[in-house]
């Protein structure tokens, strides 16, 4: 689009260039850059030994709304939801003003890329992270809004799913505010763009989607039936196939009960045990132990019965032998 | 929140204009009545010229709003991404100005420490969320244009869809130049949603010239006779930033 090559001429910033904050007065030097969309360019930057993620614009105003959308992270306890934010500041270059920030670099290969190496074994696992991380975004009253694969980095080992790209990150109720079409219900006449849990989660089964059909394809009937089609056509997807339509229509009350969807189709499908990886399995138990915690205190209660009268037999035992040596 | 209208026209087209006045200046003429003209060039495989190019920016720059040339598979996402770009645009403007006479001097938002800025922000994007919307769609259908009206029709659905999932009240109006015997054509009064598009869409005949600009002078004239945002802001500017900031 003609927008991002006039952005991308206009800072076409050398690796080397040292960038200093106007306020903050921190040095950045560029390495190399890392990526670019619609609202700035991200590059890898190099501030006091560390390795820093820089985003640059020359809107002042979406890197703002990006940092706000970072900082209330920040407030959500223990959360891996975004990346950490660093540094906000401005750099004067040639008299005009580029607003930046600073953020934690995730390293690592996007989601597809992740999958294509390390076998769809992996698939169940990170796709019930990103579940869990996306639960506790909409609890805080978010929304993710432009989720893709290409938003999806894996860090590691060990593995685990992170979001990187906040721009399309909205308050619940709001118009989302940035997205992908073929991620997008509003595209595929399944929804509105307003912003609720179910918006999100409707993105996560075209994500599952796009791992079988890695080239994406295009609205034709536009509809549940098409996405339907295309399901059935793959038999990785198949497995999915109540799941993935729960998500298309909407019908998940939250991330945690489409978490716990996939978890239950683990345990009951004995089918294929071979598609659930190690890890996938570990949580599975987890969940196990979980359900039967209830259980569990009773069942310690009676076998610590069981130990006390074996080892008071015991003792009984040896008294009466002692008893009876005593004796002869 | 109370606020005003936002008003808007929406220009699509593949080329120059080749008849009446300059549209540039009809887009500044625009803007001096409180209207946001947007443009967008749809490319099929053909290439916009360089003529066809610095006419559709400086519609744009004048006009106080935003310009991108397109593919037509890229239309719809380009449409609403416009329109809400420009609408940021305008309320970043809106709120600058109340900062300036607050702050005093040339004092924008640009200058606050980036901390303050975040607050700022908050109140431009609540806004454009709650706003109302009025959007005139200006449609070319020269002849070049008729193989990308499906196109259009779909991309103006999508539009309606984005727009309408925010909780201000939006109004959409759809024009067409050239047309039957005037430079311009309503096929669409406003309404606050396009589903109606379907059936007049199929119906349009493509004629040869562009009359770009006095379809704008005429587009003018058939906005609703209502306050604009700028009058209303500064009529009743404590009240608003009592309640917002």
């Amino acid at each position: 689009m003609m927008m991002n090559h006039s952005l991308k001429n206009q800072f076409n910033i050398r690796p080397g260039t040292v960038i200093e904050g106007k306020w903050h007065h921190q040095q950045y030097t560029i390495m190399k850059e890392l990526g670019f969309g619609a609202n700035g360019i991200v590059y890898l930057a190099q501030n006091n030994k560390q390795q820093v993620a820089l985003k640059m614009s020359d809107n002042g105003m979406s890197i703002t709304s990006e940092v706000n959308v970072l900082k209330s992270f920040a407030k959500v306890q223990g959360s891996a939801l975004g990346p950490s934010l660093l540094d906000v500041d401005d750099w004067i270059q040639r008299g005009s003003q580029i607003s930046f920030y600073a953020m934690e670099y995730i390293q690592g290969p996007d989601l597809l890329t992740f999958i294509k190496k390390n076998g769809h074994a992996w698939t169940e696992v990170l796709i019930l992270q990103l579940l869990s991380d996306l639960h506790r975004l909409h609890q805080n009253g978010w929304v993710f809004g432009d989720l893709k694969p290409d938003n999806l980095i894996v860090t590691g080992p060990p593995s685990r799913i992170r979001c990187i790209d906040v721009g399309g990150t909205t308050i619940q109720g709001r118009a989302i505010k940035e997205f992908t079409e073929f991620f997008d219900r509003g595209y595929w006449g399944l929804g509105t763009r307003k912003a609720d849990p179910n918006y999100d989660l409707f993105a996560v089964a075209m994500i599952l989607i796009n791992m079988s059909y890695p080239q994406r394809f295009s609205k034709t009937t536009g509809d549940l039936k098409q996405l339907r089609l295309a399901i059935r056509e793959k038999a990785e997807l198949m497995q999915y196939e109540d799941i993935l339509l729960h998500a298309l229509t909407g019908k998940f009350a939250d991330a945690n009960e489409m978490r716990s969807s996939i978890l239950q189709r683990g345990l009951t499908s004995a089918k294929s045990p071979s598609s659930l990886s190690q890890k996938g399995q570990s949580q599975i138990r987890a969940k196990k132990t979980a359900v039967t915690r209830q259980t569990k205190p009773k069942r310690r209660k009676s076998s610590g019965v069981l130990e006390t009268l074996f080892i008071f037999t015991i003792i009984t035992l040896l008294y009466v032998f002692y008893l009876y040596g005593q004796l002869t | 929140m109370k606020t005003g209208t936002l008003k808007q026209i929406l220009l699509i087209t593949d080329g120059c204009s080749n008849r009446g006045e300059d549209p540039i200046a009809m887009a500044a003429l625009a803007k001096e009545q409180g209207v946001t003209v947007n443009v967008i060039g749809v490319m099929e495989q053909d290439v916009i010229d360089e003529k066809g190019m610095n006419e559709i920016e400086g519609i744009a720059l004048s006009g106080g709003g935003v310009s991108q040339v397109v593919y037509a598979k890229q239309l719809s996402q380009t449409v609403q991404m416009v329109t809400r770009k420009a609408m940021t645009q305008t309320l970043q403007g809106v709120v600058n100005r109340e900062l300036q006479q607050i702050l005093g001097g040339s004092k924008s938002v640009e200058d606050l420490p980036p901390d303050q800025r975040g607050e700022v922000m908050e109140v431009v994007d609540e806004l454009g969320e709650t706003v109302e919307l009025e959007v005139l769609i200006l449609v070319d259908t020269s002849s070049s244009m008729k193989q990308k009206l499906p196109t259009v029709k779909e991309a103006l659905f999508d539009l309606s869809l984005s727009l309408n999932s925010r909780s201000g009240d939006n109004q959409f109006s759809v024009y067409v130049f050239p047309g039957k015997k005037k430079d311009v054509e309503r096929i669409l009064d406003w309404t606050p949603n396009l589903g109606s598009l379907t059936s007049v869409f199929s119906k349009l005949t493509t004629g040869g010239i562009t009359p770009t600009g006095p379809a704008i002078r005429e587009a003018l004239t058939y906005f609703k006779k209502k306050r604009s945002l700028r009058s209303l802001f500064s009529r009743d500017d404590e009240s608003f930033f009592e309640e917002s900031v």
